[in-house]
Parts: structure tokens; sequence; C-alpha cells
């Protein structure tokens, strides 16, 4: 399932009447890894809850296959296609890992138990699948987030901080798993502070030298 | 689309049974406001039943208030309404759930606690059954109206409870002067059909508009 076009039309972000970015422009191919880097404050969070739809930009559009994201027919296609992970993961502490992954996953395609368990062993949590979020480290509660790449087959990412907490092995393993998504034709956009410089085929955007 | 509802009942459930605090302080308090009546007024039947449907349409408004508050609380801070928000589900459909569930752990089993109450104040048993109509009724618009308050303050740092009571309690007006209306006509022994019906009209116009509100009022929050 490859990715379509991405086009960040001359956008312009502001939050709480300050200026964050101005006419940022950047095209992404099915296949492109996009880190989205800047000092804190930057508005690289922003950027990408801007792409996900979930905040209004100031002046700007974002094309997905050449439609408009923001709103019409080309909204409801570009919800279809993206995973988001938000920097607040969504995992409910009360819940279980397998009852949020089974309703997480539901919101948009209803998966089987078993396919959870499998995607819960590839984070390296066979055996948690039955103990409640809250007992689990931070760490952890993200591999919980993150086992929704593996059980979710969409074919763009957009990932704030996606290894925060994740210990190195995590790390490592969570690179290798983005390059081969990326390799298959998926398009992954993520922010991280975490330097990815050592994977050549992650492209840099640097918010601080937009601004 | 029948999945997820199902799925989303089933998390509401799992939610609710294993914090059962949120399910039974609204309760209590109904029981205990309802209990403190008569041991400050004093046992009297007659007085008793002229204040009880408004002592306990008054409870019932309050416990359903002290209720809401949490209603979308918790799914904003975890980031679990970002998710909502980008389903490709309708928003309407996702909240509409929820507030049901809401009301069926909160307005239905102040319902069921009812005709215990009614009859501490001396209601006689002939009025109970349109009590409990009226407030079944009446406790899902409270629980609708008050969903929208829920969302719209979900967003506010340090909690919007007084900001929501402030929102929602002049919206719960017309529902309490027809819940008393009603009991006080079923005690004079009136016809109380056409008071069931105008509270139908507000259950329904409930139903169908709130959905849209709140899931408006989610939206907002979730793009501050």
């Amino acid at each position: 399932m490859a990715a379509e076009q991405i086009d960040i039309i001359d956008l312009t972000c502001e939050r709480d009447e300050r200026e964050l970015f101005r006419g940022l422009s950047c095209r992404l191919q099915a296949g492109e890894v996009l880190q989205v880097a800047g000092p804190n404050g930057a508005g690289k969070t922003s950027l990408l809850r801007i792409l996900a739809g979930l905040m209004p930009a100031a002046d700007g559009d974002v094309h997905y296959g050449g439609r408009s994201v923001l709103g019409g027919s080309g909204r409801e296609h570009w919800r279809r296609s993206l995973l988001f992970l938000g920097h607040a993961t969504a995992v409910k502490a009360t819940l279980t890992a397998e009852e949020n992954l089974a309703w997480l996953c539901a919101l948009d395609q209803p998966v089987t138990p078993e396919a959870i368990w499998d995607a819960l062993a590839a984070v390296g949590l066979r055996g948690y699948e039955d103990v409640p979020c809250r007992q689990m480290s931070a760490g952890q509660q993200r591999r919980v987030a993150l086992a929704r790449l593996r059980l979710q087959h969409k074919p763009v990412w957009v990932l704030d901080e996606p290894f925060t907490a994740l210990d190195q092995a995590a790390v490592r393993a969570l690179e290798q798993q983005i390059l081969a998504f990326a390799d298959t034709g998926g398009t992954v956009v993520l922010t991280t502070h975490h330097s990815l410089d050592h994977l050549s085929q992650v492209r840099q955007l640097d918010l601080g030298r937009v601004a | 689309m029948r999945a997820v509802i199902w799925q989303l009942l089933q998390r509401e459930w799992q939610l609710s049974w294993r914090r059962p605090g949120d399910v039974l302080n609204p309760l209590v308090f109904f029981a205990m406001v309802i209990t403190l009546f008569p041991l400050a007024v004093g046992p009297e039947p007659q007085m008793l039943q002229r204040m009880a449907s408004g002592v306990i349409w008054v409870a019932a408004l309050l416990a359903t208030l002290l209720s809401l508050d949490g209603l979308f609380r918790s799914d904003f801070e975890d980031g679990s309404l970002e998710q909502w928000v980008l389903s490709p589900h309708p928003l309407t459909l996702l909240v509409l759930v929820k507030v049901l569930h809401h009301w069926l752990m909160c307005g239905v089993l102040l319902v069921l606690l009812t005709p215990l109450l009614g009859m501490m104040l001396a209601l006689p048993w002939s009025v109970i059954p349109v009590l409990c109509v009226t407030l079944l009724l009446g406790t899902a618009v409270l629980s609708l109206l008050g969903a929208i308050g829920a969302a719209l303050t979900v967003g506010l740092k340090g909690g919007g409870s007084m900001l929501l009571a402030l929102l929602i309690l002049p919206l719960y007006i017309p529902v309490l002067i027809l819940g008393t209306g009603t009991m006080d006509a079923a005690l004079q022994g009136l016809p109380v059909q056409g008071y069931l019906l105008w509270m139908s009209c507000l259950a329904v116009l409930a139903l169908s508009l709130s959905p849209l509100a709140i899931a408006a009022g989610l939206r907002i929050g979730v793009s501050e």
C-alpha cells in the first residue's frame, strides 16, 4: 500500500497570536521519511497536528494525492490513510494493553485478539496482554502505543516524539521498522530530539530556519 | 459501524467498572441529599409530600452535574480524543454512544433508587411510576445537554466545573420545571400525558441536536 504524494503549500501556523512559522512548503513522495527538527517551541508538534487535521492552519494548505486534506472528500481519504501517534499516546491507564489496542484499532478497523497478541509480542510485551497499563513503565506504555504501527495498515505515519522513553534496543527496532515501512512505499513524518543522522534515508526539515 | 459502537460500550463499561467511584459518587450524593431532608425539616407526611418532587429533581440535577465534569477530561488528557477526532467514524456517533453510557451509569441508576427515596418522602405509590418515567426522560436530557458543557470546558486548565455549572444550569431549568410540574399534576390526580409528551419532545430534541454540539465542542477543545 504505497502512499500518495503529500504537498505542504505555504503553510503558516499561529498559536496564541504568535507566529510559529510562515510560508512552509515541502513535497513528500511515497517512501520518504521526514524528520521535523527545530528548537523547543518552533512548532514541530503544531505542524504535525495541522498535518493530521487536528489543528487549523492560519494560512496555506496541505494536499494528499492532489486533494486538499483540510476539507471535502480529500479529508475523508486522508483520515483513512493516516496513522497519527500524538505526544499523548491515547493509552488508557486503567485498561490492559490488549483492551487499549482493541479499542484504538476498532476506531478504524477492528482487529482480532490474535493479531494484537502478535503485535504485543513484536514490541517485546509478550505476557503483558492482561496487565493494566498503569502498572507498566513509561517505556512499556509507549510500546503499547507503538504496537498500533503493526496492527493498522496505513500508508502514512505521523509520529510525534515516538522515541520518548524507549530503551536503546527499542529505539533501533523502531528505526528499522520505519525504514522498512518506507521501503514498502510508506511515508513517515516524525519529530524527535533523538538524532537520526546515521540513517541516510531520513530527510530533515528544520523549522528553526523556516521561521 | 456496529462493531465500533459495541467496542466503545465495552470500553466505557470496563473503564467505569475499574473506577467504580466515578459511578457511585453521584448516586451516593443523590441518596444523601434526599435522606437528609426529612431529618432537617421534620417527618410530617404532608410537608414532605409537597416538597418531594422538587427535592428529588434538584438532587438528580445536581448529581448529574457532579458526574459530568469528568466525562471527557481523562480522554482529553491522555490523547484519546485526538484519535476519536481522527477516526473515520463520525464523531457525533461516538459521543452519542459515550453519553448513552453515561446516562445508563448515572440517570438510569438514579431512577432505580428513586422508588425507595420517594417512599421516604411520603410519596404515594400511585405517583412513583410517573416520577420514574419523567426522571428517565429528564435525566437523558440532562446527560445530553450537560455533555455539551463538558465538551466546551474540556480544554480548560484547572478544571472548568464552576464554568460548566454556569453554562449548563440555565439549560436545565426547563427540564426541572417540567419534571416537577408533572409530579404536581400526578399528585393532584390530573392527567399527566401532556407533560410526558413535552418531556419526550425535549428528549428527542436533545438526542438529535446535542451530539452535533458535543462533537463541535470537542473538536474545538482538541484543536487548542
